[in-house]
Parts: structure tokens; C-alpha cells; sequence
């Protein structure tokens, strides 16, 4: 349903992402985790159509963010960080229009709006100025406007910062109930919530990907994890993943596909990232299964940023009950 | 697939609502009838005045400099600073649209408020014996100027957050063209023919200003004499054309950042 593939974003010579392959299927609730400034909001405004990637390419539901924009953007909902609402309309005459906008005839908006006003419990205010609203009721016609058209995949960044604590929950309810409808993303710099909303979490630091995995494996991830790139040559992919995965603390070992693994790699080699515990000399136990089996250790070395550290920069607490 | 028209048309009606919700649009259009008002009364008051519509044009003509941006200023910068052109340009929508769609709005504002003075040309055939012509071609090219003269301020609009920004570049701009004239009188031959074929109107300096009704020089002078010339009437549609390429290419170049 999305489709990420070595995706790099580039302000200026500033790198905001770098070379993010990801896929999303149909129906996925995909959170993406990371401090400020990690790249969420970029990657979210490449796959929106507001900000075509630098490299690489993205699509929607099969339809490229660039080459099919009208088309990928058709099938997109999309809730920006700061809610852009016009203030001087009323609820009811903003989401007529952004309807019209994406697409919808009158007949459509006249069945859908009453839906979807009462979805997100906006019924007492639909005529209502958004000017004279709080701002966690912002936040609805946000989320109201990102799901008026009925799209496949719906993309929210941080939609709940800046509301107070009982919205938080009530907007996070909102979005556990929508996510059954939709391939949803959303983004939060604060681990409890992507781990009580998605199924599936994307953690992004410094513009790139660096774990992607359930959320409660996860949670054991950032806390004990340090990790190893190494490239082996002479072996396949599925033997090396098997005999460092028996190795006990071994947390994980997958393909690394993106364009650094590329780089360490000479002619026939392989390259593989490794999760292990701490403590343990990961690295001099990896060189030594790898050679211990006869195959060709290429390239070997302890990666500088460890999930731990990324750890440390997110919220993990909040005093939200 | 639906038309890009029926889009343009949904922008363009949500800010024709904001307008008439917003006393910017009352203020702009009192200013406007006070003004030419002004000018017309001048220009028909002396005992040997002719009847015609020429003084209050050559005021509309001045004054739309800056009436114009400020119909405009708003259109695209309070979408940038309310962050609402993310929404737009994340809807299924071609940036041209965008902006033709408030082109129109803002045209069909300024057309009101052209025809708020039609009460003058009332007041000429009831106390005197005007020309139609003359009174019909100014109207054609009030029009005309009036549509270059927004599309010059949509552009300005498309390149800032701040209203009062777009408002002073898009005045500025309008300026420049209109007192190109200053420019063209201190070269000679072709250069400044070539230049006073860029003037947008009159900038009064050469002619005699104690008469407000005559107005030499720019593309509206002809109008105002009753003729249409195709030259004039390309010079308006182009300068439009451009701005409001201008104003689309502004928009995506936000994507490129």
C-alpha cells in the first residue's frame, strides 16, 4: 500500500532522510518513533505529495508520489503537524470544501459529513466558528478532514501534541477506532503512545531507519541492544542469518539493504546488520563464528549509534493516565 | 476524473465568501468609491468640463496600484502562515488551479466594486451629453488593468507569509511599471520606445496634473479616449498571463526547497 524505496530528502545539503526502503501493506498500523528533527515529518510530507523526495522514489497504493501525485494524493489522508484550519469557517462549511477539494461530489459529502461529524463527537459544534474552538477540537476537524474522503491510507504527524491530557487519551481512542479502516501511519516522539496505538513501529534517528519491529519487542530493543554491520562473503544470506541468530545474545540479524551496507561490501559479499546484548564482546564472538565456518569476513565493525542512545532522547514517561 | 474547473471554482467561491465575511473587502471597496469618487467630481466640476468618464478612470488607474495588492496580499500568504497550503497542496489539486481560482475571486471582487461606479456614469447622462464610447472602452480597460494589476499582487502574495510584505511588493512592482516613463525620457529611439511599451499607465508626468482628466502615456490612454487598440489589450492579458505564472511557478518552486 506504501512503498518506500531508498528514499533520500535533501534541504539544501542538510540530509532530513537518507535512504529509507520501507513497504507498508493494506491495513497496517505503522507508528513512527524518533526525537524531534529525527525525519518523521519529512518522510511524511514525501509520502503526502508535499515535498517530492531528493533520491529514490515513494507511492501510494501503487501510484508514485511524484510521477502519479493527483492520483497517489487521491488516496491519501493527511493530518500536518500544525492543524491548518481555516478559522474563520464554520466545522461544517470547512469540511464541505476540503471535501470538494479531494475530489467529492455533493451527494458523496451530504451521506459522508454526518458520519464523520459524529466519528469524532463534533455534533454540538458543527456550526460552530473553528476560530472559537479549543484546541483539542482542532484537532478533531483535523483528524475530520484528513478522513472525510474515505482514503485508503492515512497519514497523521504528532496528533497529539500540544492538547491537553484527557483529549490525548480521548484523540488516541479516536484513532485506535479508525485504524481498522485505513493503512495508518502516525508519528510521536513518545513511546507509550506509538506502542498503544500501532502494530508495528519504525524507530527514525538522523534521517534514517533504524529499527523496525513490534512494539514490545522493541521496547526490550532500545534498552539492551548494541549493534554490529559486518560483511560475509562466500555463504548464503539464510546461513549466516541462522548460525549468528544461535548465538545467545543475539537479539536479531536481517539483510542490510540499504545503500552503507552497499558501500562495505566488495564483490559477492553480503552485508548484515546484528542487535546483540550488551557486554557480551559482540563483535569479537561474531569474527570469530564467521571464520570458525570457513566464510569470508569482509567487513566487521560496531555501528556508533545504538538504539540506546535514541532512547535516551524519547519521551518514555507521561503522566497521562 | 473530475475538471480542473469545477476545482478552481470551489477556491474560488470559499474566498469570495471570505471576502464578504471579512471587513477588509468593505473597507478596500469604500476607499475605492471615495477615491474615484474624488477624481470624477474633480474632473466634471468646472463649468466647462466635459462629460466623461476619463478623470474618474485616470483615479481608478492610480489608485488600483495599491487597491489591488490589497485585495490580493492575503490570498496565498495567510495560507502559508496558517500552514493550510500543506492542505492544499496535499489535496488532489494542481497548483495553477490554486491560483486561478483566486484570481477569479479576487476579480470578481474588484468587478463589484468597478460597477459600484456606474452610479457616475449614471449622473453624466442625466446631467449631461457623454460619449458611450469613450465610457465603454474605459470600462473594458479598467478591467483589463484591474486584472494585471492582481495578478501582479497574487504574485506577491505567493512570495511571503506576511500580508503587509505582499501588500509593499506588490505595490512596488506596479509602481516600477507605471513610472517606467522616467526611464524612457532620459534615452532615445528604439530603447525608449521599448520601455514605454512596458508602461502600465499614465504616471501623470506628462501631463498637465491640474487636469485630472487627461492621462497620456501607459496602455490605459487609449482606453480612455474611446479606442481599443489589440496592442493594449494583448499588453493587459500578458502582464496577467505572466504574473500568474509567476505566482504557480512560486508555488512549486515550495515543493523543491
Amino acid at each position: 500500500m506504501i512503498k518506500l524505496e531508498h528514499m533520500s530528502k535533501m534541504y539544501g545539503d542538510f540530509p532530513a532522510v537518507i535512504d529509507v526502503s520501507v513497504e507498508i501493506q493494506k491495513g497496517e498500523i505503522v507508528g513512527f518513533l524518533g526525537p524531534n528533527g529525527a525525519g518523521k515529518t519529512t518522510t511524511m510530507r514525501v509520502l503526502t505529495g508535499f515535498a517530492p523526495p531528493t533520491e529514490g522514489t515513494a507511492s501510494i497504493a501503487g501510484y508514485d508520489v511524484v510521477a502519479h501525485s493527483l492520483e497517489a494524493r487521491r488516496h491519501t489522508g493527511y493530518l500536518p503537524e500544525t492543524v491548518p484550519l481555516y478559522l474563520d469557517m464554520t466545522v461544517t462549511d470547512y469540511l464541505k470544501f476540503m471535501g470538494h477539494l479531494r475530489g467529492m461530489d455533493d451527494r458523496w459529502i451530504e451521506r459522508r459529513l454526518p458520519e464523520v461529524i459524529d466519528r469524532v463527537k463534533l455534533d454540538y459544534y458543527k456550526n460552530t466558528h473553528i476560530q472559537k474552538l479549543s484546541k483539542g477540537y482542532r484537532q478533531r476537524v483535523g483528524i475530520a478532514q484528513a478522513i472525510l474522503h474515505e482514503p485508503e491510507v492515512l497519514i497523521l504527524d504528532e496528533p497529539t501534541i500540544g492538547i491537553d491530557p484527557v483529549q490525548v487519551v480521548e484523540t488516541r481512542g479516536l484513532i485506535s477506532e479508525l485504524a481498522g479502516d485505513h493503512t495508518l501511519i502516525l508519528s510521536s516522539h513518545i513511546l507509550p503512545e506509538v506502542s498503544a496505538i500501532c502494530k508495528r513501529v519504525l524507530v527514525i534517528h538522523e534521517g534514517r531507519i533504524v529499527a523496525d519491529d513490534e512494539p514490545r519487542n522493541l521496547s526490550n530493543k532500545l534498552q539492551h541492544t548494541e549493534r554490529v554491520q559486518l560483511a560475509v562473503r562466500g555463504a548464503e544470506a539464510r546461513d549466516v542469518i541462522g548460525a549468528l541468530r544461535s548465538m545467545p545474545f543475539v537479539v536479531d540479524v536481517r539483510n542490510d539493504s540499504s545503500t552503507d551496507g552497499r558501500r562495505i561490501t566488495s564483490e559477492g559479499a553480503l552485508p548484515f546488520i546484528v542487535d546483540a546484548k550488551p557486554g557480551n564482546r559482540a563483535v569479537e564472538a561474531l569474527a570469530k563464528t564467521v571464520v570458525g565456518r570457513g566464510w569470508g569476513l569482509v567487513n566487521l565493525h560496531p555501528l556508533p549509534m545504538t538504539l540506546e542512545e535514541i532512547f535516551l532522547q524519547l519521551t518514555t514517561e507521561e503522566d497521562v493516565k | 476524473m473530475r475538471t480542473s474547473l469545477t476545482n478552481i471554482r470551489y477556491i474560488a467561491l470559499k474566498e469570495i465568501r471570505t471576502y464578504f465575511s471579512s471587513p477588509m473587502a468593505y473597507v478596500v471597496a469604500a476607499a475605492f468609491l471615495a477615491i474615484t469618487g474624488f477624481f470624477f467630481v474633480a474632473s466634471v466640476s468646472d463649468a466647462f468640463s466635459e462629460a466623461s468618464i476619463r478623470g474618474f478612470a485616470a483615479g481608478a488607474v492610480f489608485f488600483m496600484i495599491f487597491l489591488s495588492p490589497a485585495l490580493t496580499m492575503r490570498l496565498l500568504s495567510e495560507e502559508q502562515k496558517l500552514g493550510t497550503l500543506e492542505l492544499l497542496m496535499t489535496s488532489p489539486l494542481r497548483e495553477i488551479e490554486i491560483v486561478l481560482g483566486k484570481f477569479f475571486a479576487a476579480f470578481a471582487m474588484l468587478a463589484i466594486m468597478i460597477a459600484g461606479t456606474l452610479y457616475y456614469v449614471l449622473v453624466l447622462f442625466l446631467f449631461g451629453v457623454p460619449d458611450l464610447g469613450p465610457v465603454l472602452t474605459g470600462y473594458l480597460g479598467l478591467m483589463l488593468y484591474g486584472s494585471a494589476t492582481l495578478a501582479v499582487g497574487l504574485m506577491a502574495s505567493a512570495v511571503t507569509p506576511n500580508q503587509l510584505v505582499a501588500l509593499v511588493l506588490g505595490a512596488g512592482v506596479l509602481t516600477a511599471f507605471t513610472v517606467i516613463d522616467f526611464v524612457s525620457q532620459r534615452v532615445s529611439g528604439i530603447a525608449a520606445q521599448v520601455i514605454d511599451g512596458f508602461q502600465l499607465g499614465s504616471s501623470f508626468s506628462t501631463s498637465d496634473t491640474s487636469n485630472f482628466g487627461v492621462a497620456e502615456g501607459g496602455h490605459f490612454a487609449d482606453f480612455a479616449r474611446g479606442i481599443i487598440s489589440p496592442g493594449d489589450i494583448a499588453y493587459y492579458i500578458s502582464l496577467t498571463v505572466v504574473f500568474l505564472f509567476l505566482a504557480v511557478m512560486l508555488l512549486e518552486m515550495r515543493r523543491w526547497r
